[in-house]
């Protein structure tokens, strides 16, 4: 059976405000999914809340990957379950050096039924990996020695995410604005590393992709089989990667017109936003 | 200028473990007791139990008037010290009534997560009135001898180097600079005491449990430590294994003389048991272009005040202070440091750190002070505090005295919670919760682990993982 995410009917609050109401995506093994959507749709709050962020509260709704209920595991468990979420701002937590953090969440996702204490995976097999990947991302070396996210440029920030999904390999990966802020040949190098990247999480199989973008160049490489278009807190409209093209060239003009109900969600949450 | 900052957030303050499992009631000892209490009688009798010389029975006397004479400290702590309920002087004894048998298995398990040695083990937890050092150290200490180093304990010190000890003993901090080290002055035992000739370069850190027929560390320990010219010392006090006394009280002396293009670094790791107050003076003079380097880490105690000092006298000087402070419920960390700046171009440079964690209190207290005349000075001091939940606290209490113009003075303060986003971006990483928190602790000390000899920062971490366990619901 292919491994499916499976969002449904999905509402979820933040400070108590409503931002998603009735979020319907089912997203399996091996797809590529684009969510596009006007600032402040909800799709990073959509990430977020099927990472775990306990400041995302789950109104109503479900979310399961095959029999499992996602709703009932911290995010610790997700991502050992296979859920990844490439941030859009990453948190720094100096003195923490990347190679620790990562070797500490590389044993924990590969083993997730690990006891606190144990062996974490060996030293040499860990590095080499490391180093692959790094090469891979044309980072420097001394970047593992780094602490996590403290300092990094915008772009470094980026490239550390996209080396954590190459690390942990999960089976499904939500990359939130992972473009943003990056130069031409950046962009271009990270659309090229998640192709690649996705299309192994290890054992030959491919991962389960959602990308969050503004943009056309980070779905070069990415095509996606699906395109949906968030608005007011809803996904309003699904297509292939036509839709994509149309958006990124017309913007949502003709969405709002379409769906004023869901234009009228997204004017009050603007609002809210703003007060 | 005091800050106080009690957190409100809402991370998660839920069933919280003991930071300091440790403390343990210790079975009275075969030996010899002073009477319980303090008066001029007791300390006469203490020096005569030593067969100390005049002079120094004449130091103890006069420094116990001190101590009647002064009056607690009205800042810092509650310091809740009923001075007639405790023994001040126990007569060491080859033979110590506590065995190994007597040892609580959770305090011995400690000692394994530690990974501890066998024979140290013994030591530290009070079965041994010495650490068998004799074979494995023997050599070393006769290394040092030949190049005129002497390392003793502060006992036989005054027997052996009365003219060396005399010259510096009380002058560096004398009894009257505050009730605490006035009352060690009168009751003191102990210690360590270390002359490093002009020139001569220890290359490895001496460490307190390398001394010889060392009297037991005991609560009222006295160290002094003699830099000559060009000469170099790191010494290391104290183990992050936990610390027993059978007394609640603790107020050592340290006293450490830096001469001219010396230096000199101290490093403590002290881990006390819940009951113990913990009042400590520790001062260090730097003469020209020397280096004084102090540190500290502090964990446990009911009350820790502690304040290392450094003066730097003449020009060139440096003095840098890094200290930690790590506490947990009921205890209370008043910790922080100390520079003044007598002489034209000297530099210091103080980092402070703080965890405080289920219900525990941490606060930084310093004094920067640049005299008239220092001109060209510059002092650096960076204090950071991490509160852990909303139960515990965090206090900066900065005082800063520049007489001169032409210095450059710098102070940066910050109070960080252990935050949901950074909780957060862990654990989606596959982290738990517990493994979260202490690899952002484990970041938030990493300035201070890596000024640590290599077993003491292995020993710290672990540690750290130990009181991080399962503290987070």
């Amino acid at each position: 059976m292919t491994d499916t995410l499976k969002i449904s009917d999905l509402h979820v609050a933040v400070e108590g405000k409503p931002i998603l109401r009735g979020v319907n995506l089912t997203i399996r093994r091996g797809e590529t999914h684009a969510l596009m959507g006007p600032n402040g749709s909800g799709k990073s709050t959509l990430g977020n809340a099927i990472m775990g962020h306990p400041g995302y509260e789950v109104t109503g709704g479900t979310i399961a990957l095959n029999d499992g209920n996602v709703l009932e595991w911290d995010a610790s468990e997700r991502a050992r379950a296979g859920i990844f979420m490439a941030f859009q701002r990453p948190m720094a937590i100096p003195g923490v050096k990347m190679a620790d953090f990562l070797r500490h969440a590389t044993t924990n996702v590969r083993n997730p039924d690990r006891k606190e204490g144990e062996e974490l995976i060996p030293m040499r097999q860990f590095r080499k990996e490391l180093t692959e990947n790094m090469e891979q991302l044309r980072m420097d070396v001394e970047f593992a020695r780094r602490y996590v996210n403290d300092g990094f440029s915008g772009g470094e920030m980026k490239r550390a995410e996209i080396l954590q999904m190459a690390m942990l390999r999960p089976k499904f990966a939500i990359l939130d604005e992972t473009d943003s802020g990056l130069d031409v040949d950046a962009v271009k190098l990270a659309s090229e590393s998640i192709a690649q990247i996705g299309s192994d999480a290890g054992g030959g199989e491919k991962m389960g992709i959602l990308i969050i973008t503004h943009h056309d160049k980070l779905l070069d490489r990415n095509a996606p089989d699906f395109t949906h278009v968030m608005l007011g807190g809803r996904i309003v409209e699904t297509g292939g990667i036509e839709l994509a093209r149309e958006l990124y060239t017309d913007g949502y003009d003709r969405i709002r017109a379409a769906y004023p109900e869901a234009a009228a969600a997204e004017e009050s949450m603007t609002e809210t936003a703003t007060v | 200028m005091a800050t106080d900052l009690t957190q409100d957030s809402t991370t998660s303050d839920a069933a919280l473990g003991e930071i300091n499992k440790y403390d343990f009631i210790t079975p009275s000892h075969d030996v010899f007791k002073a009477e319980k209490g303090l008066n001029a009688g007791i300390v006469a009798q203490i020096s005569e139990m030593k067969n100390e010389p005049a002079w120094m029975r004449e130091f103890r006397l006069e420094s116990f008037k001190i101590f009647e004479s002064k009056p607690m400290p009205n800042w810092g702590g509650d310091i809740g010290i009923d001075f007639q309920d405790i023994y001040y002087y126990l007569k060491p004894t080859n033979e110590q009534g506590r065995t190994w048998d007597d040892v609580p298995q959770e305090i011995k398990d400690t000692f394994d997560k530690l990974g501890i040695p066998e024979a140290e083990k013994k030591y530290l937890a009070g079965v041994k009135a010495q650490f068998e050092s004799e074979v494995v150290y023997g050599s070393l200490q006769e290394d040092l001898g030949k190049k005129g180093v002497i390392f003793t304990d502060t006992d036989t010190a005054v027997r052996e180097h009365p003219e060396l000890l005399r010259e510096y003993f009380g002058k560096i901090i004398p009894p009257s600079d505050n009730k605490f080290a006035a009352l060690n002055s009168a009751v003191w035992s102990g210690g360590s005491f270390i002359y490093v000739p002009p020139g001569v370069k220890i290359e490895f850190p001496l460490q307190a449990y390398f001394r010889i027929n060392a009297e037991q560390m005991g609560q009222f320990e006295r160290t002094m430590i003699i830099v000559d010219e060009g000469a170099e010392v790191h010494y290391v006090e104290g183990c992050t294994a936990p610390m027993y006394t059978t007394e609640s009280l603790h107020s050592a002396v340290v006293e450490i003389m830096v001469k001219k293009n010396g230096r000199c670094r101290y490093t403590t790791i002290q881990n006390w048991a819940n009951n113990i107050y913990n009042l400590v003076t520790k001062r260090a003079m730097a003469y020209e272009n020397s280096l004084m380097e102090w540190i500290d880490g502090n964990l446990g105690s009911r009350l820790t005040m502690k304040y290392p000092a450094v003066y730097l006298m003449e020009p060139g000087a440096r003095g840098e202070i890094l200290s930690i402070a790590f506490s947990s419920k009921g205890q209370h960390q008043d910790a922080g440091a100390k520079v003044v700046h007598c002489a034209p171009h000297t530099k210091s440079r103080i980092i402070s750190k703080s965890i405080s964690k289920n219900g525990g209190r941490s606060s930084y207290r310093g004094l920067c002070k640049v005299e008239d005349g220092a001109v060209g000075s510059k002092s650096n001091v960076v204090c950071d505090a991490l509160i852990l939940d909303s139960d515990s606290r965090s206090d900066t209490y900065p005082y800063i005295e520049v007489e001169e113009q032409d210095v450059q003075v710098e102070h940066e303060a910050s109070v960080s919670r252990i935050g949901e986003e950074q909780l957060f971006y862990l654990m989606s990483r596959g982290l738990t919760e517990a493994e979260a928190s202490s690899m952002i602790v484990s970041g938030f000390i990493e300035p201070l682990i890596k000024e640590l000899p290599m077993e003491y920062a292995v020993e710290m971490n672990r540690l750290i993982e130990l009181q991080m366990e399962g503290s987070v619901g």
